[in-house]
């Protein structure tokens, strides 16, 4: 639906357009890291793009590959009604070198998207006026969503409470002093 | 386990039972007077905040128990309700909140996430608030019903009426398993 | 101190003043979301804020990626709570645009009519939230009454009456009741009518049109630049609403309006807000008498859809089919598909990254509110304390959503 788009792109910026996909009826670009800024700032003003809203921006961390993070971005216009899905990729193995120029001289609604990109995935953006965490609290080390973050490690700001009383186990008839069922449960005469 | 032992009442205020300490008519006075007039602190975070708005509705009117005043202020509030997930993040807030309010005062953890950190067992939930600070009442449910939730408020009375600290958890009144006995007999009597 | 006889010159009386910082923090008594903004304050007056959010942060992109597409349901229903139908029909709609599918039409009917259940639900609890903060405690009273009823019906169909996990990848848990038409057109009018009541109170009052309307204005451009969408960027006068853009289900069937605002302050998004009220009762009213009342719920896809449990019981297919969509997953096709819908508050977008297991990738929940909310800051600045209060309700920041 938005095959127009991806040929214009393709066409003005032919040598840093690394592939192009259309599935699932949503066109998507890939270009290079270096060329990032130059090919959204095209989309914005180009009156045949026309890109006014940056819809969403995020990263997918893709462990086993070289360079290991996809920063994506969805752009829309509303005067036109075409979408694209521009994609960069960045980052080493172990997930240092992450680097991408930010957007936010073009739309300022990807201020807090590279902030929570940043936050959760790693993802430096150079030029952004704030960086720093959004979803998580400063104290915190490490990103999240990688794939090598285990999901349950917490790193807890308040320490625990030691030596309480964990709450015993109730009986039937323990509890709620009104309004009481003693449960029969799994028997059926 | 074996026998199932007679419940004890809650009118015997007066007389010592085992579990209270409620000995004395001045002491009785005082749990009647508490109990009825909790002025809430609602920690309002997440989606069990919208069965506290239904709680506070005309339809479960939580008014007629005496606990709708809601105060905003923690040194203003005895009964700290914390509604819906607490994040890591939101914890120290939490504990300041607890800590700022006045004695006597009283914790009930509205839903599971506050009672136990719920289905999020990640990186960023609190597995329940007892890890940070005592609570007195578990309200599980995802979020609870509110009638669930009076019961756990009549609870929380029925503990302060009789002086009685110890945790409580609401269990559910009606047995989950009577519903499936009803339809299996039914499909008996169609087969 | 200085002797009384001096005589002082008037700018030697200057009382030292620099700007106080004030924290509006996490627990705060506005009704909506769980925000802490740090505000730099002038007298009353706020010249600068930092808005933090993430206290509500559930770690639910995290947790996407630990199950199947299934188990996604009830992790995206806490997502937008006020309105969770929307956010399961949005997520169970991205995952089929992978898939490729359609659900039968009656399904989508009733996906529509639910939905627009629940946005009603939101805007309810929105607008009445709204007013409550301002000191009318009235309306949103009568506008808790109007959402017990659509929680009635809700938990009739769904089981629960507010966090559903009612969408299933390819259709429904379960088709409606007998009497789910009858419900829906017994509520819609008494809807209505609440909403008059309400209006009737609220619209004249001086006092509520003083403290809403020219405050926390935005321009057109601001708010398509922030990534603006849904009511707020309506009320500036865009008129993009993804039913009407991009229109999914059958909304092209429905002849319904875009309420659409022209200031872009607070009176206007209220007022969208009341004028979507109207506007989904208009489609549910359509959607009741068009929906098909025979038909399948579930598309006819052994791969994705679970089967009757009369059939997982005596025949073997039925097990085996059982048994590989629960325990391994539905295997979506190695690929990614950006699925959006209108949710309560905008363009709610799921960005989902398959790699052909029954797990998903990535999930990317595209919040609507997560946008808006970041235009607060510009909004809040140069207004007073007390101006805080309905703008920061006119928007509509739902915690889970934004913190995700």
């Amino acid at each position: 639906m938005s095959q127009k788009v991806v040929d214009i792109v393709k066409e003005k910026f032919g040598s840093v357009v690394l592939e192009t996909k259309s599935e699932h009826k949503d066109e998507t670009v890939v270009v290079e890291a270096s060329a990032w800024f130059d090919v959204a700032q095209f989309l914005r003003d180009d009156a045949r793009c026309d890109m006014q809203m940056m819809v969403d921006l995020c990263g997918v961390d893709f462990l086993d590959r070289e360079p290991r993070f996809e920063v994506v971005m969805h752009l829309h216009s509303i005067r036109l009604k075409h979408r694209l899905r521009l994609k960069a990729r960045v980052g080493d193995r172990d997930g240092d070198e992450a680097r991408i120029k930010s957007v936010v001289p073009l739309w300022s609604g990807a201020n807090w998207f590279e902030r929570e990109t940043y936050d959760l995935m790693g993802i430096d953006f150079e030029g952004h006026p704030d960086l720093r965490r959004i979803l998580l609290y400063p104290e915190f080390e490490g990103h999240p969503l990688r794939k090598d973050y285990p999901a349950d490690k917490t790193q807890p700001l308040v320490p625990f409470r030691e030596g309480y009383e964990k709450l015993p186990p109730f009986d039937d008839f323990e509890g709620m002093s009104f309004g009481r069922q003693v449960f029969r449960s799994g028997k059926v005469d | 386990m074996g026998e199932i032992t007679k419940p004890p009442t809650t009118t015997a205020v007066l007389s010592g039972s085992e579990q209270g300490f409620a000995t004395t008519r001045l002491d009785a006075l005082l749990g009647w007077a508490r109990k009825y007039s909790l002025f809430m602190y609602p920690f309002v975070t997440a989606c069990c905040g919208m069965e506290f708005f239904s709680m506070t509705s005309p339809r479960y009117d939580v008014s007629r128990f005496g606990a709708e005043a809601p105060r905003f202020s923690p040194r203003q509030a005895d009964l700290l309700w914390v509604v819906g997930t607490i994040s890591q993040r939101q914890a120290p807030v939490l504990k300041r909140i607890y800590e700022q309010m006045l004695d006597p005062k009283w914790v009930l953890a509205f839903g599971t996430c506050a009672s136990c950190g719920g289905f999020y067992d990640n990186y960023t939930t609190l597995a329940g608030i007892d890890k940070i600070i005592p609570c007195d009442i578990y309200i599980p449910g995802c979020p609870p019903r509110p009638e669930a939730v009076f019961d756990g408020l009549m609870l929380l009375q029925d503990k302060i009426a009789r002086g009685d600290r110890t945790p409580g958890i609401v269990k559910p009144r009606q047995d989950p398993a009577a519903g499936l006995v009803e339809l299996r007999t039914k499909a008996k009597v169609l087969a | 101190m200085e002797p009384i006889d001096q005589e002082l010159e008037e700018g030697e009386l200057e009382l030292p003043s620099q700007p106080m910082t004030l924290n509006m923090g996490p627990s705060h008594p506005a009704m909506h979301g769980t925000i802490r903004i740090v505000m730099e304050l002038s007298g009353e007056t706020i010249i600068k804020t930092d808005v933090q959010i993430g206290y509500l942060h559930r770690g639910f992109e995290k947790m996407c990626e630990r199950g199947s597409y299934s188990q996604v349901f009830p992790y995206v229903d806490r997502c937008n709570y006020a309105s969770p139908m929307l956010n399961n029909v949005g997520y169970a709609l991205a995952v089929e645009k992978l898939l490729d599918v359609t659900v039968p039409e009656r399904c989508q009917y009733y996906r529509v009519i639910l939905g627009e259940l629940s946005r009603i639900a939101d805007h309810l609890t929105c607008t009445g939230a709204m007013a409550m903060e301002l000191g009318a405690f009235t309306p949103l009273l009568w506008f808790m009454k109007g959402r017990e009823m659509i929680y009635d019906i809700m938990e009739e169909e769904t089981g629960a009456r507010l966090t559903h996990s009612f969408g299933r990848v390819g259709g429904m848990a379960q088709p409606p009741t007998d009497n789910f038409k009858a419900m829906v057109s017994a509520v819609i009018p008494r809807i209505r009518s609440i909403i008059g009541e309400a209006e009737a109170l609220l619209l004249q009052n001086r006092i509520f049109m003083d403290r809403l309307q020219g405050v926390g204005k935005i321009s057109q451009a601001d708010a398509i630049a922030l990534g603006w969408t849904g009511p707020c960027l309506r009320s500036t006068g865009v008129a993009y609403d993804v039913r009407k853009a991009h229109p999914y289900l059958v909304y092209d069937r429905f002849d319904f309006d875009v309420p659409v605002g022209q200031e872009g302050d607070n009176w206007d998004r209220f007022m969208v807000r009341l004028e979507e009220l109207r506007q989904s009762a208009r489609i549910i009213e359509q959607a009741v008498e068009q929906m098909p009342d025979k038909g399948a719920i579930n598309i006819d896809d052994p791969r994705i859809v679970l089967p009757p449990k009369n059939d997982v019981y005596t025949t073997i297919e039925g097990t085996i089919q059982h048994f590989k969509i629960v325990m391994e997953g539905i295997k979506v096709p190695a690929g990614e598909a950006y699925g959006y819908t209108e949710g309560g508050n905008g363009e709610l977008g799921f960005y989902i990254v398959s790699d052909g297991s029954g797990t998903p990738y990535r999930v990317r929940i595209r919040p609507p509110c997560f946008a808006i909310t970041q235009g607060l800051g510009g909004l809040i600045t140069n207004l007073m304390i007390p101006d805080v209060v309905p703008t920061f309700g006119s928007l509509n920041m739902i915690g889970g959503e934004c913190d995700h």
